[in-house]
């Protein structure tokens, strides 16, 4: 596989745009599944999935072919959707009151918008479900459960993916796993 | 919970990472046997996982790569190192017309810059007076006169044209020329002199050139 890749990937150096098609079509399908996982939402997982190859088309000369492509590909596309997550977030203090409430804060504002009434979640559909529950969690939390549960990664990769010591990503699956326990438990 | 070991919930986690060492699994699977809150916490951990576990591999949406290769930079790779010769490749024409006119150019340039001497095409009846040539009254001169770096006075008759680059032209009333007169002294005018004269000559070479393109 590896030798596969990069014998496109030198193709693709050598100036042969239509290898990097092949390149593609062997990791579209769990690049897109990686972000919709996060993202949520199927335009923006096409969307960014596209940019991740787009970035790693333009950045391929700085590839180590040593290492793992389906690693550096996934990195590129997980950082994109941190970004795009962090950008969705209100850049306003969440403390501020909301005008014209009384005790009203963003944080309940936010609850609003992200936690569906109690019946509503139990009609859902289990894909739906499933998907509903990731993207409750917190976005660090939300990045490494989904590499080892919709990508059933190892460890060590999430940890060569986000750049983090292995450590630092044991705890962040064990904190994620709690944290849906929560979600569910409270339903 | 409250006098459970502190590690039976890490051991849960190394459980569920499928990390666990086997004594510590027995030591795991001891507690929960007897501890009921931490039966019940594993099997919320486990349910939440069995929850992911369910999820559907998704696939890409159809047209997703022919997307992405519409989105690609036009070539950055190729620019970055073969762009030039990709050029000259796709555009042989424009690329002789270039290359001929950076060689001229720099030609022009440089004997404009140097060929600061004084010079004159010589013919016979000249006289020579310092930096001017003079055409003597009376006398006819056959052919073209082209004069550098220096004045020309015309007393009598030029069969031709009459040229002079930086200097000077006096007619006396008696002066005849045939051909055209040009006075050059700015750069844009020597070029365009020099221009014409080297496609007379080059032009039958230019065609050659690009035929074999």
């Amino acid at each position: 596989m590896d030798e596969l890749i990069n014998k496109r990937i030198n193709e693709v150096l050598k100036g042969n745009q239509d290898s990097f098609e092949e390149i593609v079509l062997l990791f579209q399908n769990r690049l897109y599944h990686v972000c919709y996982r996060m993202l949520g939402s199927r335009e923006e997982a096409q969307d960014i999935a596209q940019e991740a190859f787009v970035r790693a088309y333009s950045n391929l000369h700085t590839f180590d072919q040593k290492r793992k492509f389906s690693t550096w590909i996934f990195r590129i596309a997980t950082n994109l959707c941190i970004d795009r997550i962090r950008k969705k977030k209100p850049d306003y203090s969440l403390d501020a009151q909301v005008p014209g409430t009384e005790g009203l804060d963003m944080y309940s504002q936010i609850a609003a918008a992200e936690d569906l009434p109690e019946e509503e979640v139990e009609r859902m559909e289990t894909q739906e479900r499933v998907q509903y529950e990731i993207g409750r969690l917190p976005e660090k939390y939300r990045s490494v459960i989904t590499l080892r549960y919709m990508e059933e990664l190892p460890l060590q990769e999430i940890a060569d993916i986000l750049d983090l010591p292995l450590g630092t990503v044991k705890t962040r699956v064990h904190r994620g796993r709690e944290a849906l326990r929560k979600q569910i438990g409270t339903m | 919970m409250t006098n459970c070991p502190n590690e039976v919930v890490q051991y849960m986690h190394e459980y569920l990472d499928g990390e666990i060492a086997p004594e510590q699994e027995q030591v795991l699977n001891e507690h929960l046997a007897t501890c009921e809150e931490c039966q019940m916490l594993f099997d919320e951990l486990s349910e939440a996982v069995a929850l992911l576990e369910l999820a559907d591999p998704m696939q890409a949406p159809v047209g997703f790569a022919e997307g992405v290769m519409t989105r690609l930079p036009q070539s950055t790779q190729q620019k970055k190192k073969t762009g030039v010769n990709r050029w000259l490749r796709k555009h042989p024409m424009l690329s002789a017309a270039a290359l001929f006119l950076i060689l001229m150019s720099a030609a022009l340039f440089s004997s404009y810059n140097t060929n600061e001497q004084f010079s004159v095409t010589m013919q016979p009846n000249l006289v020579i007076e310092g930096d001017t040539v003079v055409v003597p009254a009376g006398e006819v001169i056959k052919g073209d006169l082209v004069v550098k770096n220096g004045d020309l006075r015309i007393e009598g008759q030029v069969d031709g044209n009459v040229t002079v680059i930086r200097g000077e032209k006096y007619m006396a009333s008696t002066a005849v020329v045939t051909g055209n007169i040009e006075e050059i002294d700015e750069l844009f005018d020597w070029l365009w002199y020099k221009m014409k004269t080297a496609f007379k000559g080059l032009t039958p070479d230019k065609t050659e050139n690009q035929d074999t393109e």
